[in-house]
């Protein structure tokens, strides 16, 4: 189990490195595509209320744009 | 109750009136001012209709009817204005309404024609200020908030901080936030000292007690553009809660009775209130990657595996694949699974040993798988969603969920942005 965890995570990180210092340079008028709605690196705002009722029904919260603790008695 | 959502209603049918007003043409600038005066960017209204139901309820011990209705409303309204250096100070307003009713927490108090917090409304109004150079995208803002429940009471305080490289095509964004809450002890009828109050305005003679929660958390994001089709983001979301973190109207039963080493029962004798450590720190570490296939596909993936000092361990995933049916309608199923380790703290009803130093049988905090299906469908007509000019787009979202513990939910959300 330990194995799996010490190759799994450090593998995840190197691919995301891989990922990002791979990427090209993309002109502003190249955007079209990553400028569309759908698009939005954000949780929409209709799943707002989804975050905050997962937030209750699980134990893990937060790194998603919802809520991660405070102002509703919930954990 | 029915005054607050009338208020609602009236203040977003007049903000949508205000909109509806026959459009003028232009007229078109040739020089170089740039409006200063206050305007409206965008408005939205997001409302959600959501329903449980479930065996596990924590109030009676691990058993009894999880049953739970919540109709959610929120309405943002984004202002924005130039000042004389030419940056632009945005305003974001938000006013949420959340009425709820429960099932499990009408088992506070079982006697009673219906306890205290059998049904309840939140109001949380917050107001964000950011200002932004346009030239270079840097941004800083800050957050104030308030929550207010029947039993629960919040103030929140935040700082916002943009950097975007020359290229554009790398952001990293940071945030603080901080909430002090109080929330009032409310016990279980069978359980409360002599003298101690049930927390209900109508039982004003007696006192309950008050204590606090709060929550300290930073975001570090960094998306990145990879390719002209593909964008990635990395977010990290420590924090930190101290305080009064168990739900002290949920009850625990014991697998022996502290007076006489009897096995489980409904006695008072083997039962205590939830305990849980007064401070827990949290890790969640999240990636979101957005791939635009074609001019008709669209997928949207995101990964987070979360930590605990409580032993809670999980990993949930979630892909998107919004259809472009045209240009301006899309429908987007979506599929999100979760997976967690439990917290060392829980046990099911009557299982618990006299011993344990912190105790719960909320299923919430157990080991358990969920899933998460459903669809959504987006409107975003050029002139406007059913021929109304400033009724920019309308979202409809349906999504049914599955725990492994055989909870079960449906929420149905809409969203209108008025632009």
């Amino acid at each position: 189990m330990n194995i799996r965890k010490y190759i799994t995570i450090p593998s995840i990180a190197i691919g995301m490195a891989c990922t990002l210092f791979s990427c090209s340079t993309v002109k502003p008028y190249q955007k079209n595509r990553l400028n569309d709605s759908e698009m939005e690196l954000s949780a929409r705002k209709t799943q707002k209320f989804e975050q905050n009722f997962q937030l209750y029904r699980e134990g893990a919260s937060g790194a998603n744009g919802g809520k991660s603790g405070g102002g509703c008695g919930c954990n | 109750m029915r005054k607050i959502y009338l208020s609602v209603l009236a203040l977003y049918l007049s903000i949508l009136a205000s909109h509806a007003q026959p459009v003028q043409p232009p007229v078109k600038d040739t020089s170089n001012y740039e409006m200063r005066k206050l305007k409206v960017d965008e408005i939205n209204f997001v409302s959600a209709y959501y329903h449980q139901n479930g065996n596990n309820s924590a109030v009676t011990g691990g058993i009894g009817s999880e049953k739970l209705t919540d109709f959610a409303n929120t309405i943002d309204l984004q202002l924005s204005k130039y000042n004389r250096a030419g940056r632009k100070n945005t305003l974001l307003f938000e006013l949420g309404v959340d009425h709820y009713t429960s099932a499990s927490s009408d088992k506070i108090d079982p006697y009673s024609v219906s306890s205290a917090s059998s049904q309840d409304t939140r109001i949380y109004p917050s107001l964000n200020w950011t200002q932004s150079n346009e030239n270079t995208g840097n941004s800083f803002g800050f957050t104030g908030s308030a929550s207010h429940e029947f039993d629960y009471q919040s103030f929140g305080a935040g700082f916002n901080l943009t950097r975007l490289s020359h290229d554009k095509n790398t952001q990293f964004d940071f945030k603080l936030q901080a909430f002090l809450d109080k929330w009032k002890v409310i016990l279980p009828v069978e359980l409360r000292p002599a003298g101690y109050g049930s927390g209900s305005n109508r039982d004003g003679r007696n006192p309950v007690d008050h204590k606090p929660r709060n929550s300290f958390s930073a975001s570090f994001s960094l998306s990145q553009v990879v390719t002209q089709r593909m964008q990635v983001l990395l977010v990290a979301e420590p924090s930190y809660q101290k305080g009064l973190l168990a739900t002290d109207y949920q009850r625990v039963y014991f697998n022996g009775d502290f007076a006489t080493g009897a096995g489980p029962n409904n006695d008072i004798f083997n039962e205590r209130i939830e305990k849980l450590p007064g401070g827990r720190y949290k890790l969640p570490v999240a990636v979101r990657l957005n791939y635009f296939l074609d001019d008709r596909f669209i997928i949207r993936t995101f990964y987070r595996y979360y930590t605990d000092s409580w032993g809670i361990r999980a990993h949930t995933a979630e892909i998107e694949v919004p259809v472009k049916i045209t240009p301006f309608i899309s429908v987007s199923p979506f599929y999100r699974y979760s997976t967690q380790k439990g917290t060392k703290y829980f046990a099911p009803y009557g299982q618990h040993s006299v011993t344990d130093e912190y105790y719960t049988s909320d299923y919430d905090l157990s080991t358990l798988h969920s899933n998460f299906v459903g669809s959504g469908i987006r409107l975003a007509p050029p002139d406007g969603v059913f021929g109304i000019p400033h009724l920019n787009a309308l979202e409809l979202r349906f999504g049914h969920y599955m725990r492994s513990t055989g909870l079960n939910s449906n929420i149905v959300t809409l969203n209108l942005k008025i632009k």
